[in-house]
């Protein structure tokens, strides 16, 4: 089936998000839309679907107009998505998951289950996704759960397939078994649209690209007329320089010594293991891994937000175990969540009170139980020029604010504390390439004046670029600690717990700190 | 939406933490006249639908559209008279005055009545308001104000202390009473998670029937009596007059107005009301910046049990002076709707107990003149809360052009929260 | 290829590897085996210490229609001892086993041990008839199965009813009058669930619609119902009380043969239609939330709305359904106050049992049966209260009429704790 964009334009209020947009993807064709956050991309995808209406241009199928009203329409006309964030419910089963929707009933209305296993079985061995149908999605990797996600689609019989964001999550080798998977829907005739940021991806798989910025599209080419500079240029307006830079780290004393440390999950499982590590004063420890291998976890014990079962956390010499988050951020950990917008950030409030979120009962922001609102407002304004934050005013409400600049907002509050240990998790998720780039040199900058930085992060781009030593978790304990020089696919392999030396790593602490040879790891941007 | 929030998308902040814009302001004080309109427009129509003779005049009005008319006009503006005079101002009385230039205090018993029905609603109200923008839903009002009554009713009569002391003591062993029932729901909670939509509503039951109890033993129980009725306030722990004898307002009417400032002082400018605020809005957050959630749920069910307790001792040592069964009726539950109408902000809070107060003294005028039950003043408080808190509707009925008059009311709890 | 087919093993490895968790901490598990023993501790120190050695308790067990059965003497010492170390015993065995599984179904069977030596020692040289206590505590239990159920249907689809208490007056007032009016109950019945759905419609609209606030549109519609209920009792039924306020009730329905079983035979089988109806109604909306095609949007609906969305499911379609819905089946509910029962319509006559409801439905986790297992311990204990206030063991009757209160309080705080409601519930949804 045929897919045509014939130029999409869509506003909201002032502001453009697609701008005559147009594309085509053809049968048995892998189409890459290449753009930064905020280039448009999930707008496009949400007038393909009905859920927004253009105020410009037509969707075609096949050579038909095509304006579905929601997206069960554009469901039965054949148009089978996998979204970024997947829309499968956690609590339901695979097979419940796939058929919801398009339920095989026997006649008294009752749900056949037996039928809709044995559909999946039939799909998935078609194109090689394997899945238990009667597991819980919850329990499931993430990469598993993109598999039923497809399923979905297929169960549908989508003749065209677009992947939003599918690698976000993804370890190395999932990826490699997801192009593999892609290449054998473009095979069986299908058309898929592959929606992406990284470059990397996109001249792997694709056999077209349409690259887009700022809600238009920049231009098409194919992997063998272009390369990942060019590709970068033209995403994000400007040559980007691919590049961290930073010093050989100076590792001084330990900072963050972790012996034994157990820490469970919500439903009181393992999630992780008796973990030992030390992280030092001038260094940056990179925690690589697959999502929901303990890393969520081991952040949130690390600030006090989550109980540690067993084992200890010692911060300078300091026994932490067992602090509140009061505690530890008073110790000098500073901490940027993983979730900005969750658990960095009260959106409906100012920039200038979430800047002092964590110390405004502190002086000189408050004097015997009240507010100084005017030394309130000066921090903010100070903050809002030394940490470069574009908001129209810091009375304004900080959902206001673009997601980068949501984000320095976090970091200037974190950093603007007497900090020993800074730990950020997925610092740059979700941001443009200027953000990244601010934020990395923050982290640098901080390192470089001798705080103990720990960085967990699901890119491994990020892990390469950022991290002086590399730790990979798995399954809540550390399979490994190698330098930056290490290979992606190494790193890739350890992520799936089939590393080397994985289980038997004690605390591997280099004495003297050893300069990494490839500190100045190249790095695309993301 | 554009891909990942990046484009700046404007969230529709939650109504009462948006900076005031003075025309959003003036959106809203229309928004809440029509509210309150339209809510009298369908008392108006429950009074005549409720009303056979009327009913009856209708359906001759083919042949006596006068009658019909005249007879519906009747219903409806005696019975809202009766409500205005009760509650405000009667003009008989001012004739009276005028003629005679005796009777001030039956010139001002209407307004003084409703100043004294309003207090426990704004000082209980207050406390409900806390509690919503910070996420914790109180229902529990109705058991606080008897817990606060009963622990200054001990401290009245088991004390024996000069006017100026005993009224104070009175006051804080109220407040105590309040924050102490408060207290254990709020333990429940941040210790085992237990909702406090349903402790607190349980809590009342356990209070109501905790009230008959004690009003059947020593040293609660009047001595002599055998029905449920406790003791009487001594006179040193009576609240004062306010203006003579005459009138029942009293210094409990102080004490709201106070609480409404410090009410105001505390979201606006102290650090505690601050770390409330961060968890009402977003607990992730607040826990992740180092605010015990914990220690702000319990600190929220206490201030605002204190509140209802006040309002209970508000009633009891300003105008009832003993406990009997049930005791404080429905204002524990009006207190909720007050906060809505008042939309959690103290000074709204305050004039909504003031339209509730009214409303409730003119709906016992309205009965006792027209034989209208009083139980129309609820009807029309529910439906004024309902149509503030649906603005878009109420822009909707009178075809007003444009935004403003505030989005639709949502609680900072989202759900059962848990 | 050859590296794909390894990863997709590795991968397959990490499936199965995520369903071997390890659980470190049983808290709630040891908590209610700690709870247990307790209560045995009570039980010795109170039913069985302090009790003369000779005292006796028995319990009838017949009541017409069913066939007579012998009654039950039991010394109060030995009893309730026995039932205090098997209480106990199983709270230890809680205590060591740790694991979720079953855990639930020993703590009730140990607190049910519990109530039983209870009642042993209250019953101490006196009759109690337990047939009679079980049919007060059906009757007790009816309407908030109704209740609950409301309060399922609607939550599964992500919309809070709060308003369960407001629907069973608007129920109970409009059955009592139009069954009295018309002289028919079936009308009655009718007459109740339309105005359920009435305020069930109302509640979906402004919540829906207009995204107010759920809690607060619920709050809101029992103040109105409360107040208009009370209004028109004042100004219409009490003028005219014979009438529009003389409904006849739902006589019992005795199924042959069943109601003559001992024990159960009158307390199941011989009750009047809402009873059935009720038992009707719980088998059809867990079957239909757990096995039908209807269900599974339903869920889905109330767990990610944007799932559902996706694969064409009208989210606001099935939310205003299930909660118009949910009105019509809390408005039956409410009409067996007063046509199941009473016979007449009084002012908040419900007392508040809309909460008690919605309560059950929290601690029965959202699913119909658990919801039940709820409303009959809180139904118990309100026959429990009966009961004991006939026996007079010396415990002030406001503290009996509190105890369900209690019982309430302590089973939420102590046993369900932090409830994982559907994960939209309360949610306003907006398409995007």
């Amino acid at each position: 089936m045929r897919l045509e964009l014939a130029g999409i334009t869509k506003r909201f209020g002032t502001l453009v998000a697609n701008d005559h947009v147009s594309l085509t993807v053809e049968p048995g064709e892998i189409h890459c839309l290449l753009g930064e956050n905020g280039a448009g991309k999930s707008t496009l995808m949400n007038v393909v679907f009905g859920m927004l209406r253009p105020d410009e241009g037509e969707v075609l199928v096949d050579g038909e107009v095509f304006r579905p009203s929601d997206s069960g329409e554009a469901v039965r006309r054949g148009i089978g998505m996998v979204h970024q964030h997947f829309m499968l419910v956690p609590l339901f089963t695979v097979a419940e998951n796939v058929v919801l929707g398009f339920e095989p009933t026997r006649r008294t209305g009752i749900l056949d289950r037996r039928r809709a296993r044995s559909e999946i079985a039939r799909l998935s061995e078609e194109f090689g996704l394997e899945v238990d149908p009667d597991a819980t999605v919850e329990s499931l990797p993430v990469g598993v759960q993109q598999r039923v996600e497809i399923l979905k689609a297929l169960h549908r019989d989508a003749q065209v397939l677009i992947l939003d964001e599918p690698t976000a999550v993804l370890t190395p080798q999932e990826i490699e078994s997801l192009f593999a998977i892609v290449r054998s829907l473009a095979a069986s005739g299908r058309s898929v649209l592959f929606i992406t940021h990284k470059l990397k991806e996109v001249m792997a798989v694709a056999d077209r690209i349409t690259v887009m910025r700022l809600g238009k599209v920049v231009g098409t080419t194919t992997p063998g007329e272009s390369d990942e500079g060019g590709l970068a240029s033209m995403m994000v307006g400007r040559t980007v320089e691919l590049v961290v830079h930073k010093e050989p780290a100076q590792p001084g004393r330990p900072v963050l010594r972790l012996r034994n440390l157990t820490v469970a999950d919500e439903r009181g499982a393992v999630a992780v293991d008796g973990l030992e590590i030390d992280v030092h004063a001038g260094e940056i420890l990179a925690v690589a891994g697959v999502q929901g291998n303990g890393q969520t976890e081991l952040v949130e014990a690390l600030t006090g937000l989550r109980p540690v079962v067993s084992g200890s956390i010692e911060l300078d010499g300091t026994d932490m175990t067992g602090s509140s988050p009061e505690e530890m951020l008073r110790a000098g950990v500073a901490h940027v969540p993983e979730d900005r917008q969750r658990d960095g950030l009260v959106l409906a409030m100012s920039v200038e009170d979430n800047l002092v979120l964590d110390v405004y009962n502190r002086a000189p922001f408050a004097r015997l139980g009240s507010r100084a609102l005017d030394v309130v407002h000066a921090n903010a304004l100070e903050k809002l020029s030394a940490f470069d934050i574009r908001a129209s005013s810091v009375e304004s409400p900080v959902s206001a604010l673009s997601g980068g600049n949501q984000q320095k907002v976090v970091v200037a509050r974190e950093l603007s504390r007497e900090i020993k240990l800074l730990v950020a998790s997925q610092p740059t998720r979700g941001l443009d390439v200027g953000s990244i780039e601010y934020v990395h040199r923050q982290i640098v900058a901080e390192r470089d004046k001798g705080v103990a930085v720990v960085i967990v992060s699901s890119e491994l781009d990020e892990v390469l670029a950022l991290g002086d030593r590399i730790a990979v978790m798995f399954r809540g304990r550390i399979v490994g600690v190698v330098g930056p020089e290490t290979g992606r696919e190494a790193i890739g392999l350890m992520m799936a717990g089939s590393g080397a030396g994985a289980e038997d790593v004690g605390p591997v602490v280099p004495a003297g700190g050893r300069a990494p040879a490839g500190a100045r790891a190249g790095r695309e941007s993301s | 939406m554009t891909s990942g929030g990046e484009a700046a998308a404007p969230r529709a902040p939650r109504a009462w933490t948006v900076p005031l814009r003075k025309l959003a302001q003036a959106n809203v004080a229309v928004v809440t006249l029509l509210s309150v309109v339209s809510a009298l427009v369908l008392g108006a129509v429950l009074i005549i639908a409720t009303t056979p003779a009327v009913l009856h005049a209708i359906g001759h009005i083919g042949s006596h559209p006068g009658r019909a008319l005249g007879l519906t006009g009747a219903a409806v503006g005696d019975a809202y008279w009766a409500m205005f005079s009760g509650a405000i101002f009667s003009p008989s009385a001012l004739g009276h005055v005028v003629s005679t230039g005796h009777g001030w205090v039956a010139l001002f018993t209407p307004l003084s009545e409703t100043l004294v029905s309003a207090t426990p609603l704004v000082l209980a109200g207050l406390g409900v308001a806390i509690g919503f923008s910070t996420g914790v839903f109180n229902i529990g009002a109705q058991g606080q104000l008897i817990a606060g009554a009963l622990a200054a009713l001990y401290v009245g009569f088991e004390v024996q202390l000069p006017i100026g002391i005993h009224v104070p003591l009175v006051l804080l062993a109220g407040a105590a009473g309040g924050a102490a029932a408060g207290f254990v729901p709020g333990f429940l909670k941040a210790r085992t998670g237990a909702h406090e939509v349903i402790t607190t509503i349980m809590f009342n039951y356990v209070m109501l029937n905790l009230l008959d109890y004690l009003l059947s033993v020593s040293p609660f129980q009047q001595p002599g009596q055998s029905n449920a009725i406790s003791r009487t306030m001594p006179a040193t722990a009576r609240l004062p007059h306010l203006f003579g004898s005459g009138l029942r307002a009293n210094l409990g009417l102080l004490v709201a107005l106070a609480a409404v400032a410090g009410a105001a002082w505390f979201t606006r400018r102290s650090t505690l009301g601050f770390s409330f605020r961060v968890i009402g809005l977003n607990p992730a957050a607040g826990k992740t910046a180092g605010i015990d959630a914990r220690r702000v749920t319990v600190l929220v069910l206490v201030i605002s049990g204190a509140l209802a307790g006040l309002a209970g001792t508000a009633s009891l040592a300003g105008t009832d002076f003993f406990l009997s069964s049930g005791y404080g009726g429905n204002i524990g539950f009006d207190a909720i709707t007050v906060a809505l109408l008042g939309r959690n902000r103290p000074v709204g809070v305050l004039f909504a107990g003031l339209l509730f107060g009214a409303l409730d003294v003119g709906g016992r005028n309205m009965q006792a003149v027209t034989g209208i039950p009083l139980d129309l003043a609820s009807v029309i408080q529910a439906l004024i809360v309902m149509f503030v808190a649906t603005p878009v509707l109420v822009r909707e009925i009178f075809r007003l052009r444009g935004g403003g008059g505030g989005s639709s009311l949502q609680l900072a709890t989202g759900g059962w929260g848990g | 290829m050859r590296a794909v087919r390894a990863t997709a093993g590795a991968e397959v490895a990490e499936a199965t590897g995520a369903a071997e968790v390890r659980i470190v901490s049983g808290g709630r598990v040891r908590g209610m085996g700690v709870f247990l023993v307790l209560l045995a501790a009570l039980a010795i120190l109170g039913f069985v210490l302090r009790v003369p050695a000779k005292a006796h308790a028995t319990f009838l067990l017949t009541a017409p229609p069913a066939i007579s059965v012998a009654p039950l003497t039991m010394s109060v010492r030995w009893t309730a001892g026995v039932l205090a170390v098997l209480c106990g015993a199983l709270g230890v065995l809680l205590v060591v086993r740790r694991q979720q599984r079953g855990a639930y179904l020993l703590f009730g069977l140990g607190f049910a041990l519990f109530l039983w030596a209870f009642l042993v020692w209250a019953a101490r040289g006196a009759q109690l008839n337990f047939v009679e206590m079980l049919v007060t505590t059906l009757i007790s239990t009816t309407p908030l199965v109704f209740g609950a159920l409301s309060g399922v249907m609607c939550e599964r689809s992500g919309v809070i009813n709060i308003a369960i208490e407001g629907q069973f007056l608007a129920g109970a007032f409009l059955g009592a009058m139009i069954g009295s009016v018309s002289g028919d109950l079936w009308l009655g019945m009718l007459a109740g669930a339309v105005a359920g759905g009435l305020f069930g419609w109302l509640l979906a609209f402004l919540a829906l619609r207009y995204a107010v606030d759920q809690i607060i549109v619920g709050v809101v519609i029992v103040a109105f119902c409360t107040g208009l209920t009370n209004f028109l009792t004042e100004q219409v039924l009490t003028p005219d009380q014979t009438t529009l306020n003389s409904p006849q009730t739902f006589a019992p329905i005795a199924i042959p043969l069943f109601d003559k079983i001992p024990i159960l035979g009158p307390v199941l089988f011989d009750e009047n239609i809402f009873v059935y109806l009720a038992a009707i109604l719980l088998v059809v909306v867990h079957v239909g939330l757990f096995r039908t095609r209807w269900g599974l949007r339903v869920r889905a609906v109330g767990e990610h709305p944007r799932a559902a969305e996706t694969v064409g499911i009208h989210v606001l379609s099935v939310r205003y359904r299930n909660v118009i819905l949910g009105g019509v089946i809390a408005g039956i509910g409410g009409a067996s106050f007063t046509i199941g029962s009473v016979g007449e319509f009084s002012s908040e006559m419900t007392a508040g049992l809309g909460y008690v409801a919605l309560a059950a439905m929290i601690f029965g986790r959202w699913r119909p049966f658990g919801a039940l297992g709820a409303s009959l311990l809180f139904g118990f204990s309100v026959s429990l209260q009966s009961f004991l206030a006939v026996l007079n063991v010396g415990i002030p009757s406001p503290f009996l009429a509190m105890a369900p209160y209690v019982i309430t309080i302590a089973v939420v705080s102590g046993l369900v704790g932090r409830v994982r409601p559907p994960a939209a519930d309360g949610a306003p949804y907006r398409r995007e």
